[in-house]
C-alpha cells in the first residue's frame, strides 16, 4: 500500500468530516495522521473482525481531542461503516468529539490529557504478565507533556524497561494559547525522555518513511521502551492552517474547505 | 438583549479591579482562550500567569501565591479544576485556607459533543464536600459580577462555575438583588418553590411564567450560594408552599438537590422533586439539546411542579 496516497486520502476525509460537522480539532488532526497511518495500515495487527482479539496491539489516542483522524482511520479500516459519521458530534452520536470506547477499534476513553501513556503502561505491563507479544502504542501531543501524570507514566515505563511500548510525542510546537514555547517550556522533548531510561527517536513526524523506519527501530528495542519525538507541522497539508494556532479547533469555511482539498488533491497527484 | 456569558463578566471585572488593585493574579493552565481571558493577560502581563495545561500545579501555584499576600483567580475547566486538581483544592486551597478563588469554566455540560471527559456534572458534589470551600454558580453576567466583587473583598477559598456561552439574563441592569451568601427571591409564590442554581435560574423563572397562566402560583429562587447554602430560605418555603423542585445542571447526587432534601428532611418534611443530569455519561449534543432530552426547561419544569401539587 502506499502509505502517503493513504495518509492524504485520510487528511481530505478529515477535513470533509470536520467541514460537515462543524466542529473539530483540525490542527491536531493534521499533524497526528502520518503517525496513525504508519501505525494502522503497516505496523498494528488490529481486525475488525475479531475487534476483542486478546493478541491484538493496543492504540491510545491520548491527544484525544484529535478525534476525528482516529475515526476516518477505523471507519476506513473497516471497524464501522463511515456513513455513522455523518451524525459525528451530533445529537444522541456515540461518535463524540474524543474516542469513546462504546465505537468498535476505541480501546479507553480519553479526552482529558495525560491520562493515555499510563494506561500504556497498565496495558504493556498485562501483555508482560500474560506471556503477550502485542505492542503498545500511545500517542501525546507536546502541549499534553506539561501534564505531571504524563511523567508519572514515564518514570514508570522507564522502571519497568516496558520495551513492548512505544510513544509518540506530536512535536508540532502549538497548543490552545500559542507556542509550546511559549506556553510552557517543552525542549528538549529528547533530554527529558532520555533521562527517565527511555530509547529516544526524533524525526520528522509527518515522513512517513521516517515514521516507518522508526516504528521498526522501536520494535527491537530490548530491555527499554521507545518514544518516538514526532516533529511535525500542525495543520500539516493544507497551506492556510500550518503553523497556525488559531486552527487548533477552527472549522473550514466553504472557500477554505474548497481550496483545503484541492491542495490535497495535488499532493496526492504528486504521490501516483 | 444584553448577552455576554458570564465568564466574559469575570473578565471584566477582574480587569478592572487588577488596575489599582496590584494584588490580584490571574492563572491559566492553557485556557485564556476559553475563559475570555486573552485581553487580561494581554493588558496585565505582570498579574497572569500562564501554567501550561497541569491543573494541578495550576491549583498548588495559586496557594502558594496566595500564601503570600496575593489575591488569586485560577481560571481552568470546570471539569478538570473540579476532579484532577481536586486534591490541590482540598489541601493547598481549602485546608491551608489560602486567598484562591477556583473558577472553573465551561461547567455542567456546556461543552456538549466533547464528551464526558469535559463536563463537571459533579462539581458541586467534590466541592461542596470540602470542608473551608465555598461554592457559587451564578446565574447570569450581572449576578456574575456582583459576586466576583464580593469575593474580592474577602479572602477565603472559594470555587465559581460558570457555563460556556452567553445565556440570557435573568436579572436587569437597575434591578440587581444581590446579598452575599444569600439566596435571591426572584418571585414569590404560594403554592410550590422552584429552587434552581446557575444557568437553570432563568428556565425556572421561565416555568413559574407558564404555571401563572395555569393560576399556579411559584415561587423562584435562585440559590447561587451552593455552600453556604441559604438554608433559612429553604426552610421558609417548605413552610410556605406545598412543596419543592430543585433544578441543577449537575447529577442529582451531592448537588443542590441533596442538600435542599437534607434540610427540609431535617427541618420540615415536604416533598422535594429533583431536576437534574443522569447517573450516566449524558446525551450528546448542544447544550439546549441536552436540557430538552432530560426536561431541565421551562415546560419540563412547570410540568414536575404540578406532580408536587398532585401528591
Ligand atoms: C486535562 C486537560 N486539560 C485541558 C484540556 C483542554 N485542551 C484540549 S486540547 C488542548 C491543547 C493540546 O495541545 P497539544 O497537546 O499540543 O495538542 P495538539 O497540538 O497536538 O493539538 C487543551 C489545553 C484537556 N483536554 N485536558
Ligand atoms: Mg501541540
Amino acid at each position: 500500500m502506499n502509505l502517503k496516497i493513504k495518509a492524504t486520502d485520510l487528511r481530505k476525509d478529515i477535513l470533509t468530516l470536520i467541514y460537515k460537522a462543524r466542529t473539530g480539532h483540525t490542527g491536531g488532526d493534521m499533524s497526528v495522521i502520518d503517525i496513525l497511518t504508519v501505525l494502522y495500515y503497516k505496523y498494528m495487527n488490529v481486525n475488525p473482525e475479531n475487534i476483542k482479539d486478546p493478541n491484538r496491539d493496543r492504540f491510545i489516542l491520548s491527544k484525544g481531542h484529535a478525534s476525528e483522524a482516529l475515526y476516518c482511520v477505523l471507519s476506513d479500516k473497516g471497524f464501522f461503516p463511515k456513513s455513522d459519521l455523518d451524525n459525528y458530534s451530533g445529537y444522541g452520536s456515540k461518535y463524540i468529539g474524543h474516542p469513546n470506547n462504546k465505537v468498535n477499534g476505541v480501546e479507553m476513553n480519553t479526552g482529558s490529557l495525560g491520562h493515555g501513556l499510563a494506561v500504556g503502561v497498565g496495558m504493556a505491563l498485562a501483555g508482560r504478565m500474560d506471556k503477550k507479544d502485542y505492542r503498545v502504542y500511545a500517542v501525546m501531543g507536546d502541549g499534553e507533556m506539561a501534564e505531571g501524570s504524563v511523567w508519572e507514566a514515564i518514570m514508570a515505563a522507564g522502571h519497568y524497561k516496558l520495551d513492548n511500548l512505544t510513544a509518540f510525542v506530536d512535536r508540532n510546537r502549538l497548543q490552545i494559547s500559542g507556542t509550546t514555547e511559549q506556553v510552557m517550556t517543552q525542549d528538549s522533548q529528547e533530554k527529558r525522555w532520555e533521562a527517565f531510561g527511555w530509547n529516544v527517536l526524533s524525526i520528522n513526524g509527518n515522513d512517513i518513511d521516517a515514521l516507518d523506519a522508526a516504528v521498526g527501530l522501536a520494535k527491537q528495542s530490548k530491555g527499554k521502551p521507545t518514544v518516538v519525538i514526532a516533529n511535525t507541522t500542525k495543520g500539516c497539508g493544507v497551506s492556510y492552517m500550518e503553523n497556525q494556532a488559531g486552527w487548533h479547533h477552527r472549522v473550514p469555511t466553504e472557500e477554505e474547505y474548497a481550496q483545503g482539498i484541492k491542495e490535497l488533491e495535488q499532493r496526492r497527484a504528486q504521490y501516483e | 438583549m444584553n448577552n455576554i456569558a458570564n465568564k466574559q463578566a469575570i473578565c471584566n471585572k477582574l480587569l478592572e479591579a487588577s488596575q489599582t488593585d496590584k494584588d490580584i493574579v490571574v492563572l491559566c493552565s492553557d485556557s485564556r482562550g476559553s475563559a475570555s481571558l486573552t485581553k487580561f493577560a494581554d493588558e496585565l502581563p505582570e498579574q497572569f500567569i500562564e501554567i501550561g495545561i497541569a491543573e494541578q500545579n495550576l491549583v498548588t501555584v495559586s496557594a502558594g501565591l496566595a500564601s503570600c499576600g496575593k489575591k488569586v483567580f485560577a481560571v481552568s475547566p470546570a471539569s478538570f479544576l473540579s476532579t484532577r486538581s481536586m486534591e490541590q483544592a482540598k489541601v493547598d486551597v481549602a485546608y491551608s485556607n489560602t486567598n484562591v478563588t477556583l473558577v472553573g469554566i465551561s461547567g455542567g455540560i456546556s461543552y456538549g459533543a466533547l464528551g464526558m471527559t469535559h463536563h463537571s456534572a459533579n462539581d458541586i458534589a467534590t466541592m461542596a464536600s470540602i470542608p473551608n470551600m465555598r461554592v457559587y454558580l451564578p446565574s447570569d453576567h450581572f449576578q456574575t459580577e456582583k459576586l466576583i466583587e464580593a469575593l474580592l473583598q474577602d479572602d477565603k477559598p472559594s470555587y465559581v462555575r460558570v457555563g460556556r456561552n452567553a445565556v440570557d439574563p435573568v436579572y436587569e441592569e437597575n434591578n440587581i438583588p444581590f446579598e452575599m451568601d444569600k439566596a435571591t427571591l426572584i418571585k414569590d409564590g404560594t403554592d410550590v418553590t422552584l429552587i434552581a442554581c446557575g444557568e437553570m435560574v432563568k428556565s425556572a423563572k421561565d416555568a413559574a411564567e407558564i404555571l401563572a397562566k395555569e393560576g399556579i402560583s411559584a415561587r423562584v429562587v435562585d440559590m447561587y450560594c451552593l455552600k453556604p447554602i441559604d438554608k433559612d430560605i429553604v426552610i421558609k418555603a417548605a413552610k410556605e408552599t406545598k412543596g419543592i423542585v430543585t433544578i441543577e445542571e449537575h447529577t442529582i447526587y451531592g448537588g443542590l438537590n441533596s442538600q435542599v432534601a437534607q434540610i427540609t428532611a431535617q427541618n420540615y418534611p415536604v416533598t422535594v422533586i429533583g431536576m437534574g443530569l443522569p447517573d450516566a455519561p449524558v446525551i450528546t449534543g448542544k447544550s439546549q439539546e441536552v436540557f430538552d432530552t432530560y426536561g431541565l426547561n421551562a415546560e419540563g419544569i412547570a410540568k414536575e411542579a404540578k406532580k408536587v401539587l398532585n401528591k
